[in-house]
């Protein structure tokens, strides 16, 4: 089929994203600025014999998107700050029962309602952290409306292949934006499906990791039976809290993503080379940070952007490499604290030339104001 | 005639159960799995969901597939299985805390929605798991361990709930009336659209043991003597009615459910595309 351009929004491209690769269940509640995502869905889920569900909260909603993923649906939602906030009990459980689900954090200004609906980027560290108990992710965030698609496939992707649950966190501005986008023909990126178990069903073990460092998923329904749990869980599914087992339980859900971090962990680079000062972005901040950029080098100043694709597990090793080559690195990001640039120092140490541009007034960050950070 | 024993679904080398000497947990379950057994449910199209809480451990003792979830949310979690797979025979187990306290909105929203699951609640009247603390469906003045001096809040009827939110099926029990619970389990489960069974249970451990019936038989002998079929309930005036429970089936309808309403949108989402 002939890849075809379209104008369409950044929230419209990540729905476009999840039909591509495969999304049969969507259960959400409204909330600005995402809810575009949900109203495609509705809309569509119909017509492919999916599901669309409106839920009760959030809290709902993200345990209806496991329920399904386990019955063998690719599944997600889509929400934003408030909403996010209230997922993250139930998005524990899919972590620590290691269900494939894609949940969509349009970012927005808080704390609480705050600045409803202007963008933001201050969900870096509740994306990360937001949950109790020691776990861990995989987050990406789109900086174009052709990366809301095409992060979107990548999110399901991720979260197919490494039974993890894959946060894609673009910010107001990326979700509202509109560009052009070439939808790609049906095969033409790839799409994953989840390895199926394929010995006998009686000696299936859902948590029992093959060399890869990722066990089979089987679907209810099918010929292997199988028990998912919240609770501290044996290779069976079945509680065991012996402090052995949850040593091997809480070490593997981390293992299987360091496993493969080199293909998970995603970063562009604009004329990063042989930057001397060098932008660290994500989102919106990467579009401004490459205006500064290229104003600098018209200036004959050797500036370069690397932008993190991959927010979640963090970037570590591009960030020293790149990082580690530049006189200064100016981190740009729409919140107060600097959530990515302490985790660009504390890849860099305390000695490097760190500075950063925020904003966390609803405004997104403007070239000029990066420009004042070198000059 | 052989009785069903439900033993099929019982995982080898649990017994015994967790679950403390007179409670009435372990007497749902095997009304639960004697129903299973008499439906002829596999283990493959069957799937327990649980929430959190001693009833919320049942879970651990089946070899059907199961998914223990979260305090609250099992019928989040159950919808998301019945909505994509309707073919499934899907059960959320809870107590009263998960299934009416902090899991209240998921609970009437799912009636609703009429989603085809059935729902059985062990009501306590308090917070087994964690050391018997006030519930939404303790009874006004009772004592549990943070109502020192009597619960100044009113109670949730569980059943009166799910049929004004839209049940389809709803019954009330108790683990004496053995034969009675494994025939409404059986008749919930059977019964297309969303179907709760309330277990009064005791927990003499907390609730009885706060409320002077501490030896594990008195919980028991009050839900015997308190215990009457709802056609006989329903018959006394209010005053005679003070302090008994109906018990059997109390609501019984046949409203489409979900997956039925969902299928109709569908065709007619497809029909239109096409024309
Ligand atoms: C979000 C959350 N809050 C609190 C708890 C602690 N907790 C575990 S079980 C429970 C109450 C159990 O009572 P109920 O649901 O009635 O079940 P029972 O133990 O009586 O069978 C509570 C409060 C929890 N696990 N999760
Ligand atoms: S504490 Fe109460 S509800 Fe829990 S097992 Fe003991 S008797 Fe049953």
């Amino acid at each position: 089929m002939r890849s075809e351009a379209k104008l369409m929004q950044g929230n419209q491209a990540i729905a476009e994203g999840a039909f591509y690769a495969g999304a049969r269940f969507y259960a959400g509640y409204p909330i600005t600025p995402s809810s575009e995502i949900a109203e495609e869905c509705s809309k569509r889920m119909p017509l492919v014999g999916g599901v669309y569900m409106q839920m009760e909260d959030e809290i709902a909603s993200m345990g209806a998107i496991i329920g399904a993923s386990l019955a063998g649906a690719k599944s997600f939602t889509a929400t934003s700050g408030p909403g996010f906030s209230l997922m993250q009990e139930n998005l524990g459980l899919a972590v620590m029962g290691e269900v494939p689900c894609v949940v969509v954090d349009v970012q927005r200004a808080g704390p609480s309602t705050g600045l409803a609906t202007k963008p933001a980027q201050a969900d870096v560290m509740q994306i990360r952290w937001g949950r109790h108990g020691d776990q861990t992710l995989i987050a990406l965030c789109p900086a174009t409306v052709a990366e809301c698609f095409s992060l979107t496939v990548t999110a399901f992707n991720f979260a197919e292949k490494f039974r993890v649950p894959v946060i894609i966190a673009p910010d107001e501005v990326v979700g509202h934006l509109r560009e052009n986008v070439i939808i790609p023909g049906p095969g033409e990126l790839e799409v994953i499906e989840r390895k199926q178990p394929s010995g006998a069903p009686a000696s299936y073990k859902p948590f029992t990791a093959d060399a890869d460092g990722v066990a089979p998923l089987a679907a209810y329904g099918g010929d292997y039976v199988f028990h998912v749990s919240s609770s501290m869980h044996g290779p069976e599914g079945y509680s065991n809290n012996e402090p052995a087992n949850a040593t091997w339980r809480v070490g593997q859900l981390h293992r299987k993503l360091e496993m493969h971090r080199d293909e998970i962990v995603i970063t562009k680079t604009f004329d990063a080379d042989d930057a001397e000062v060098l932008f660290i972005a994500f989102g919106a901040t990467t579009r401004a940070s490459r205006a500064a950029a290229l104003e600098l080098r018209k200036q004959g100043v050797k500036a370069g952007v690397l932008q993190l694709v991959t927010l979640w597990p963090f970037a570590d090793r591009e960030v020293a490499k790149l990082g580690g080559r530049a006189k200064t690195v100016v981190v740009t990001e729409m919140n107060y604290s600097g959530q990515v640039a302490g985790e660009v120092r504390r890849v860099l140490g305390s000695g490097a030339d760190i500075r950063q541009v925020n904003s966390y007034n609803g405004q997104i960050i403007r070239p000029r104001a990066i420009l004042k950070a070198v000059q | 005639m052989s009785h069903a024993t439900g033993i099929r679904y019982l995982k080898d080398g649990v017994l015994p159960h967790m679950w403390c000497p007179g409670c009435g947990i372990g007497i749902m379950m095997g009304a639960m799995l004697r129903a299973f057994e008499e439906l002829g449910y596999t283990n493959r199209d069957t799937v327990v969901v649980t929430g959190i809480g001693c009833t919320g451990k049942l879970d651990d003792y089946l070899v059907t597939n199961a998914l223990h979830t979260t305090h609250g949310r099992a019928l989040a979690y159950a919808t998301g299985i019945k909505a994509f797979n309707p073919k499934l025979n899907v059960v959320a187990v809870m107590g009263d805390g998960d299934s009416v306290t902090i899991g209240g909105n998921h609970f009437i929203h799912a009636a609703r929605r009429n989603m085809d699951l059935t729902a059985i609640v062990i009501n306590n009247f308090n917070y087994g798991m964690t050391g018997g603390q006030v519930s939404g469906t303790t009874p006004g003045g009772r004592f549990t361990s943070t109502t020192a001096w009597g619960n100044p809040e009113r109670d949730f009827d569980i059943c009166a709930l799910a049929q004004v939110a839209g049940a389809n099926y709803v019954a009330r029990e108790t683990p004496y009336r053995g034969w009675e619970l494994k025939e409404a389990i059986k008749e919930g489960l059977g019964r297309k659209g969303f179907s709760l069974v309330e277990v009064f249970s005791p927990c003499p451990t907390h609730f009885g043991k706060n409320n002077e019936m501490k030896e594990t038989r008195q919980m028991l002998h009050w839900l015997k003597e308190k215990a009457l079929p709802a056609e006989e309930y329903n018959r006394l005036d209010k005053e005679a009615a003070e302090g008994f429970f109906p018990v059997g089936k109390l609501v019984d309808r046949h409203e489409p459910d979900f997956n039925a309403r969902y299928e109709e949108i569908r065709q007619k989402a497809m029909a239109a595309k096409k024309g």
